[in-house]
């Protein structure tokens, strides 16, 4: 008895350790890159660096301000596109439509989802690059807009759903239309998770290279309205990671650096958010 | 006030009068009070689907008085009541046939906003609005798109409510800063807010608390001089102490339709008198 009692408790402690090990992998993964990129990165930040354009080739220096100002004219765009058709159709979809119905749009939506983010570059180079014969912030806009509506169509739905059916019988008995009742009392319920939804789908689509690189394409200097070619942080990041220059080397560490705060943040921000709708419901 | 509360009972009169003579012949023990009848339905049958869950019922609704429907759980007397101001239509695939009469007109054929804004309706869990308590009550208002003022029937209506001094110094609070009783109120003077002629109540106290329970049934028989009210309830001591009169249900047939002492004491029918002694149900 002793020998097959000691190999038990060996095989419970050896899948224990196994198991264990791989999650301490997964969190050191994230550790590394941030450790990586912090110190890598940290070298080459000044407060020219979010200020500056970028200096000429050759020259070292200089900086992304056009980069970080173009990203935040994409994500304008993309949720110009986005927000509206995703949020729509989530409510047809929590609202109106039948079960057969919407289960083939939500299929549909999370086939959208798994589209390669490429692809979507392809999709809006077709459609908006090649018939206005040039590169413009509105190409990149356009794909990374129809990236957004799946993420944002699917957890808004979620979101809509969980707002109690007795919310809508308390309006529609007040004599309510069910377009009112959406409007003025289910939206508003669900505004923190929408919201929420929003600011993920821009996170997830904010380090979006591939679409970007044959529609917005990059541009050196600032970009002027939303029709020319226009910097974006992680195409910056592209750009200088594959050149022959080691001060682009460092800049694009720094670029990465500012990229992944920002969408840090915008993660923390959105858990924020969820926990504070999450005790108001309380 | 385009529903002006002065109007509407010298309408009433006008055209409650005649229909109580035209529905008095198959509903002459239906009427439980010889008050003018504010609702009437007659003959009515409804479905969930291919499932009936009402057979053939018949209710005269006396203006101006309480009336209390009892019964054991699924026994469809919260279907009737909700058929009163067609929140049935909100589910889908029922269906109904019969009549429904309000001040001697069909509500199946009425608008249904206007159907809804003058029966008006009490859930049975409190369902305010995540907005503050004043925007709760104001709702029906606005969205009736009353342009009078609002501060005033807020406050009206929470007076009716029995809820104002309670609540005064913070209108602009989340509704959800109330307590259970407090937010049934609020649901309450919401639905008084758009001045219904008849104020349905589903288990208005089935989540509330003996005290609170206490309040809403003095409201009730308060409530009732400018109002007309039907009550669903599971527990027949309420019916007993607030209601003028009662229906008992069964299997979706209204078994017994009397005055209330005269329902408690000495009910004619045998079932009946086994579900208020507690034989079952």
């Amino acid at each position: 008895m002793s020998f097959r009692l000691i190999w038990r408790k060996f095989v419970s402690a050896f899948m224990l350790s196994v198991t264990a090990l791989c999650a301490l992998i997964t969190v050191s993964v994230l550790f590394v890159i941030l450790g990586y990129l912090a110190w890598n990165g940290a070298r080459s930040l000044h407060w020219t660096f979010f200020t500056n354009l970028p200096a000429p080739v050759g020259e070292t220096g200089g900086g992304i301000a056009n980069a970080i100002v173009g990203s935040g004219k994409l994500l304008l765009l993309s949720a110009v596109f986005g927000v509206p058709i995703g949020l729509l159709a989530a409510i047809y979809l929590a609202e109106y439509a039948g079960s057969t119905l919407a289960f083939l749009v939500r299929y549909a939506a999370d086939m959208l989802n798994g589209v390669p983010s490429i692809v979507m570059g392809i999709f809006a180079y077709t459609i908006v690059v090649l018939p206005m014969r040039h590169f413009s912030a509105l190409a990149g806009g356009v794909a990374l807009g129809v990236m957004m509506i799946p993420i944002i169509l699917r957890s808004s739905e979620e979101f809509l759903r969980s707002v109690p059916r007795s919310l809508r019988e308390g309006s529609m008995a007040l004599g309510a239309s069910k377009w009112r009742t959406i409007v003025k009392v289910v939206v508003p319920a669900a505004s923190g998770g929408i919201l929420t939804a929003i600011l993920l789908a821009l996170a997830r689509v904010a380090g979006e290279t591939a679409p970007l690189l044959f529609t917005a394409f990059g541009n050196r200097f600032w970009a002027h309205g939303w029709n020319e070619p226009i910097a974006s942080l992680p195409v910056v990041i592209y750009n200088y990671a594959i050149s022959p220059y080691d001060d682009w080397h460092r800049q694009a560490w720094a670029a990465g650096l500012v990229l992944l705060g920002l969408v840090l943040t915008t993660n923390l921000l959105t858990r924020l958010l969820l926990q504070r709708q999450a005790t108001q419901r309380r | 006030m385009e529903f002006s509360s002065a109007a509407k009972p010298a309408l009433a009169r006008e055209v409650a009068t005649p229909m109580v003579s035209s529905v008095s012949n198959d509903t002459s023990k239906v009427t439980a009070s010889e008050n003018a009848l504010r609702m009437a339905v007659s003959n009515l049958d409804f479905f969930y689907g291919k499932s009936q869950a009402l057979f053939h019922v018949d209710l005269g609704i006396a203006a101006n008085r309480v009336t209390a429907l009892i019964g054991p759980s699924g026994c469809g007397k919260s279907t009737l009541l909700r058929t009163l101001n067609r929140m049935h239509e909100t589910v889908s695939h029922t269906r109904l046939t019969g009549q429904i009469l309000l001040d001697g007109e069909d509500i199946l054929s009425q608008d249904v906003t206007r159907l809804r804004r003058r029966v008006g309706m009490v859930f049975q869990r409190p369902n305010p609005f995540p907005k503050s308590l004043y925007d709760n009550v104001a709702y029906g208002l606005r969205i009736n798109g009353y342009k009078g003022a609002l501060d005033e029937l807020v406050e009206k209506s929470l007076r009716r409510a029995a809820l104002w001094d309670e609540v005064k110094d913070r209108l602009h609070r989340s509704a959800y800063t109330l307590s259970g009783g407090q937010q049934q109120r609020l649901c309450i003077a919401r639905a008084l807010a758009v001045d219904p002629e008849v104020l349905l109540l589903d288990e208005p106290c089935s989540a509330l608390d003996p005290v609170s329970t206490a309040k809403i049934e003095e409201l009730l028989i308060q409530l009732k001089e400018n109002c007309t009210i039907v009550i669903v309830t599971h527990n027949m001591q309420q019916a007993a102490r607030v209601s003028d009169s009662t229906a008992f249900m069964l299997n979706g047939e209204r078994i017994e339709f009397s005055p209330t002492p005269h329902l408690f004491t000495t009910p004619s029918d045998p079932r009946t008198e086994a579900y208020i002694t507690g034989r079952f149900g």
